[in-house]
C-alpha cells in the first residue's frame, strides 16, 4: 500500500527533550543552587509550592524512568526493584512507588549520583497509594511530610448537588492555606505569592493548552500519535507551572495547527484510529509501532489526555472541551486566596483522571464514548494495569459498555512500570489477532 | 445468647427478609464500609446492613471487576450480582478504598440503582476535615430526607444515636471481658457476635447482647491461662473458618483490630449540640484505618497499647490479598511489634481460606511463642 499522507517530524521534538533533561538536572543540582527541593506526586497541587524558588521531584515519571532501566541497564533495574521488595513492599504495590523505594533505599538517581537529598514532602491523597507512598518517603528519609486530601468531584452524569461540590472547594482552599503556612515554616522561606499567582496561572494555561493540542488530534490523519503524545504529556506531569512548559505548549499547538492544515500526519498509512487506557507499560512501547504497521494510529487516551489536560465538561452538548485559562474568563487572580481558590477548582472540574481514580462507573464511560465519538475511533485497546489499580477502575464496565455499542475493544494484561509481570509476546498476539477483527492487514512488516 | 448470634450471621438474609416484613412501611439498605454514618439512616427508619462476601468461590464478578482488585471486594460484589441481596432498597458506602469502591461503582450499575456516596475524608488527623465531613452529612441527611419523603428530626437522630451508642458499649463490654486470664468466649464466638450486629437491627442486638452478658458469660470459662494469646490486625475479616482452627490449638484469640470487629464500634458519638457534627467527630475520632492513617502514624502506639492492655503474645496480620492501604502498613507494623519484642505472623487472605497451609504457619507461630515463654 502506498502512503497516505505526508509526514514530518515535529521541529518542536528537541526542545520537549531539553525541558524535561532541565527539569531532572535541576532537580539534582537545587540543593546546591540553594532551591527548595521536595518530592511529590503529579496529581498534588504542583503549582503550590512555586511561591518558593524550587524544584520538585515527581514521583511518577521518576518510576516510569526507572522501569525504561530494563531496557538499557537491567541489572541496575533488578537491583532497585529487588531493594523496595527486600525492605518488604509487596510485589503487587503501584509499580511507580517500588521503583521510586527501591532507588530512594539504594541512594541511587538514576540521572547520576545519589538520591536527592528533599527538603520535606507534598502529596494529595487522590489514590489510596501515593499518601502513604510520601509517608514511607519521609520516614526513610525523616523528613517532614504534608499531605492533601483532595476529594475529586463525581463526573458529571451523577448530579453531584452544588453544597457538596462547594464543600469540596472549600475544603481543598482551606488546606492550600494551612499547608502555605507549614512550608515556611518548614522550610524557614517567606512564600512569594506573586510567584505563586503566577504558578497558578501557568498551571491552567499549560493544561488547557495541552487539551487543545489533544482536540486537534480529532482530525484525519491524526497529527500526533500515542508515542509522540506520551513525549509530550510528560511536560505537564513534570511542571505544568513552569513558564518554559507553558511557552512549549503554545508552540507546540502552533505546529499541531500547521500540520492539521497541511495534513501531515503521524502516521502515513492512517488508516484506523484507536484510543487506549491507562498508562502504557514504558518500557515497552513497541506495541504502538506494530498498531503502525497495521495502519492504525493510536490518537490518544483517557489517561495523556486526562493527566495534563483540563477540560470542561459543555452539559448542553454532553462532551469536553479544553477549559478556559483565567485570561480567557477575564478573571484577574490578585491575592494569595484568588489563585488557592482558582486552583482548587481547577483541580476539580478540570481534571479527568484524578475522579477517574475515585469514580469509575458511568461518568468515565461517557468519557471513553465521548472520545470514541469525537476522535473518530474505530477500536479500543485497555491496558489491565497491574502497578495501577486507580487507572484501571472502572475498566471491566468500559470495556463491556463498548462492546454493547459494538465498538471493537480488546485488553492485555500488563504493568506500567514492573517488566516481569508483562508478556509482550503475548500482547503482539493478541494485537494481532485484534487487527484481524477490525478486518486490518498487516502494511509492512514489523520489526523490533 | 450466642447460638443467636451464629444463627444470624449464618441467616443474615433470612433476618433483613423477616425485618422487613415486620416493617412493611421501612426501608433496608445496604452499605460497604464502616466509615458509613448509620445512624442518619436509622433515624430515617431505614434498617442500615453490612454487604460482606460469603467466603465462597464465585464465578460472576470477573466482566465487571479487575483481577487485580482485592478478594473481598469481589466477593461483595459477588453477592450482588448473585441477587443475595434482593431486598435492599439502597446501596451506599463512605469513600472505602478503590477496591471496594470500584464494587459500589459496579454493584450500583448492575444491581442497585438508588445509592448513597460519602465523601469520607482521609486527612482525618486534621482539623479540616470536621467541617468537611459535617456538611457533607448534613447533605447526606437531605438526600435521605428527599427519598423516604419526611423530615429527620433532631429527636429522630438523638434516639438513632442512643441505640447506636448502647450498642458500642455492650460490644466492648464484652471486648473487656477477654481481658481474663480465663476468656468467657473464644475469638470465634466473638467474631460471631460483633459480625452479627453489623446485620440487626440495634435494638434487637441490644437486647440479645444484653442477655448474652448476664446469662451467658459471667462466670463462663472457654479457655484458660494456658492458651496462648493473640491478637488479629487486618481489614474486613469474619473468616470464622480461620478463628476456630487457630483456637483448635492451645490459642485464644483475645483481641482485634478489623473494620469489621472493634474499629467498627470502639468509640461513641460523643454529645454535643450539633448532632451530624457529633457523629462526623465520632468517625474521625475512631481507630483509624490504614487508608487514613497518616501523616503520622497514631495507628502503631494504638495497636500497641491493644496488644498490652489484652496481654497478648502474637500477632496475625490478616491480610485480603492485593489490599494496598493495608500492604502499605505492614512494613511499620511488622517492625514496630518486633521492636516491640512481640512476634507477628503475616498471612494473606482469598476468598476461601487455605486452612491446610495456614495450620501449618500458625502451629509454627505458636511454637516459637512458647519457646520465647521457656527462654
Amino acid at each position: 500500500m502506498e502512503k497516505k499522507y505526508k509526514t514530518a517530524p515535529f521541529r518542536c521534538w528537541d526542545k520537549a527533550k531539553t525541558i524535561r533533561m532541565n527539569i531532572y538536572r535541576e532537580i539534582a543540582e537545587a540543593k546546591d543552587k540553594g532551591r527548595v527541593l521536595l518530592g511529590g506526586g503529579a496529581e498534588s497541587l504542583i503549582a503550590l509550592p512555586t511561591g518558593f524558588d524550587h524544584n520538585i521531584l515527581v514521583g511518577e515519571p521518576y518510576g516510569a524512568s526507572i522501569s525504561y532501566l530494563y531496557r538499557e541497564n537491567p541489572d541496575l533495574y533488578f537491583q532497585i526493584v529487588e531493594a523496595a521488595e527486600h525492605a518488604g513492599y509487596p510485589r503487587d504495590l503501584c509499580a511507580y512507588m517500588r521503583n521510586y523505594l527501591g532507588s530512594l533505599i539504594l541512594d541511587k538517581y538514576i540521572f547520576g549520583g545519589h538520591f536527592p537529598k528533599l527538603d520535606f514532602c507534598l502529596q494529595s491523597g487522590f489514590c489510596d497509594t501515593h499518601s502513604k507512598w510520601y509517608q514511607i518517603v519521609s520516614e526513610i528519609e525523616k523528613i517532614p511530610y504534608f499531605s492533601l486530601d483532595l476529594v475529586p468531584f463525581d463526573w458529571e452524569i451523577a448530579g453531584e448537588s452544588e453544597k457538596t461540590k462547594q464543600l469540596k472547594r472549600d475544603y481543598i482552599v482551606n488546606q492550600i492555606h494551612e499547608a502555605i503556612v507549614w512550608m515556611e515554616k518548614t522550610t524557614g522561606r517567606t512564600f512569594d505569592d506573586e510567584k505563586f499567582i503566577q504558578g497558578v496561572i501557568n498551571e491552567s494555561e499549560s493544561t488547557s493548552t495541552w487539551a487543545k493540542v489533544c482536540m486537534l488530534n480529532r482530525a484525519i490523519p491524526a497529527p500526533l500519535d500515542e508515542k509522540t503524545i506520551l513525549s509530550f504529556y510528560i511536560l505537564a506531569v513534570l511542571g505544568r507551572p513552569r513558564q518554559d512548559v507553558v511557552d512549549f505548549y503554545r508552540e507546540l499547538l502552533a505546529e499541531t495547527e500547521e500540520r492539521v492544515e497541511n495534513q501531515i500526519a503521524a502516521n502515513p498509512y492512517e488508516r484506523a484510529r484507536v484510543i487506549t487506557d491507562s498508562q502504557p507499560p514504558w518500557f515497552a512501547l513497541d506495541f504502538f509501532r506494530l498498531l503502525e504497521s497495521y495502519g492504525v494510529v493510536s490518537v490518544g487516551a483517557h489517561y495523556s489526555f486526562g493527566l495534563s489536560g483540563g477540560w470542561e465538561y459543555d452539559p448542553e452538548e454532553k462532551t469536553w472541551n479544553a477549559a478556559k485559562t483565567p485570561k480567557e474568563r477575564g478573571v484577574e487572580l490578585k491575592t494569595r486566596d484568588d489563585a488557592a481558590r482558582w486552583l482548587a477548582n481547577w483541580w476539580l472540574s478540570t481534571g479527568t483522571v484524578c475522579r477517574g481514580v475515585r469514580h469509575s462507573g458511568a461518568g468515565k464511560i461517557q468519557r471513553v464514548k465521548d472520545m470514541v465519538d469525537k476522535w473518530h475511533v474505530d477500536g479500543v485497546i485497555l491496558h489491565l494495569n497491574r502497578g495501577c489499580e486507580g487507572t484501571s477502575l472502572g475498566q471491566m464496565d468500559i470495556v463491556s459498555s463498548l462492546l454493547k455499542d459494538g465498538i471493537p475493544t480488546m485488553t492485555f494484561e500488563g504493568n506500567h512500570a514492573d517488566p516481569r509481570e508483562y508478556d509482550e509476546k503475548r500482547t503482539f498476539a493478541r494485537i494481532e489477532s485484534f487487527m484481524e477483527t477490525m478486518g486490518l492487514k498487516q502494511i509492512y512488516e514489523f520489526k523490533k | 445468647m450466642i447460638k443467636d448470634f451464629v444463627d444470624i450471621y449464618e441467616k443474615r438474609h433470612e433476618y433483613a427478609k423477616a425485618w422487613k416484613e415486620k416493617n412493611p412501611d421501612k426501608k433496608v439498605m445496604g452499605y460497604m464500609c464502616s466509615y458509613f454514618p448509620e445512624e442518619i439512616f436509622y433515624a430515617g427508619g431505614i434498617l442500615p446492613v453490612r454487604i460482606l462476601g460469603s467466603h465462597q468461590p464465585q464465578n460472576v464478578t470477573e466482566p465487571y471487576i479487575f483481577g487485580m482488585y482485592c478478594p473481598f471486594s469481589r466477593d461483595v460484589l459477588a453477592q450482588g450480582l448473585l441477587g443475595r441481596y434482593d431486598y435492599i432498597d439502597a446501596v451506599g458506602t463512605a469513600y472505602p478504598c478503590m477496591h471496594l469502591g470500584q464494587a459500589f461503582d459496579s454493584w450500583t450499575m448492575h444491581v442497585t440503582q438508588k445509592s448513597f456516596y460519602i465523601d469520607m475524608p482521609n486527612r482525618v488527623q486534621s482539623p479540616l476535615s470536621l467541617p468537611f465531613l459535617t456538611g457533607r452529612l448534613e447533605e447526606t441527611k437531605r438526600e435521605v430526607e428527599e427519598w423516604i419523603g419526611r423530615e429527620i428530626t433532631h429527636a429522630n437522630l438523638q434516639d438513632a444515636i442512643d441505640i447506636y451508642n448502647e450498642n458500642r458499649s455492650l460490644l466492648r463490654q464484652i471486648y473487656m471481658t477477654r481481658k481474663a486470664d480465663d476468656v468467657p468466649l473464644t475469638g470465634t464466638e466473638c467474631m460471631y457476635i460483633t459480625a452479627a450486629n453489623l446485620f440487626m437491627d440495634k435494638k434487637d442486638a441490644n437486647a440479645l447482647l444484653k442477655d448474652t452478658i448476664a446469662n451467658e458469660l459471667t462466670g463462663r470459662k472457654v479457655k484458660s491461662s494456658d492458651d496462648t494469646r493473640l491478637m488479629i490486625v487486618g481489614s474486613e475479616n469474619d473468616d470464622i473458618g480461620f478463628m476456630n482452627m487457630v483456637e483448635e490449638f492451645k490459642a485464644v484469640i483475645v483481641m482485634d483490630d478489623h473494620c469489621t470487629g472493634s474499629r467498627y464500634f470502639w468509640n461513641p458519638v460523643e454529645p454535643q449540640e450539633n448532632l451530624i457534627q457529633a457523629i462526623a467527630q465520632r468517625q474521625i475520632d475512631r481507630p483509624i484505618c490504614p487508608q487514613r492513617d497518616y501523616p503520622e502514624r497514631r495507628r502503631l502506639p494504638y495497636l500497641l497499647h491493644l496488644a498490652q492492655e489484652w496481654r497478648v503474645k502474637g500477632v496475625i496480620i490478616l491480610q485480603q490479598k492485593f489490599c494496598d492501604p493495608h500492604e502499605l502498613d505492614k512494613v511499620a507494623i511488622v517492625n514496630w511489634f518486633k521492636e516491640h519484642g512481640i512476634d507477628t505472623l503475616y498471612l494473606e487472605l482469598d476468598i476461601t481460606v487455605p486452612l491446610g497451609p495456614f495450620k501449618i504457619r500458625v502451629e509454627a507461630l505458636l511454637e516459637t511463642l512458647r519457646e520465647d515463654d521457656i527462654w
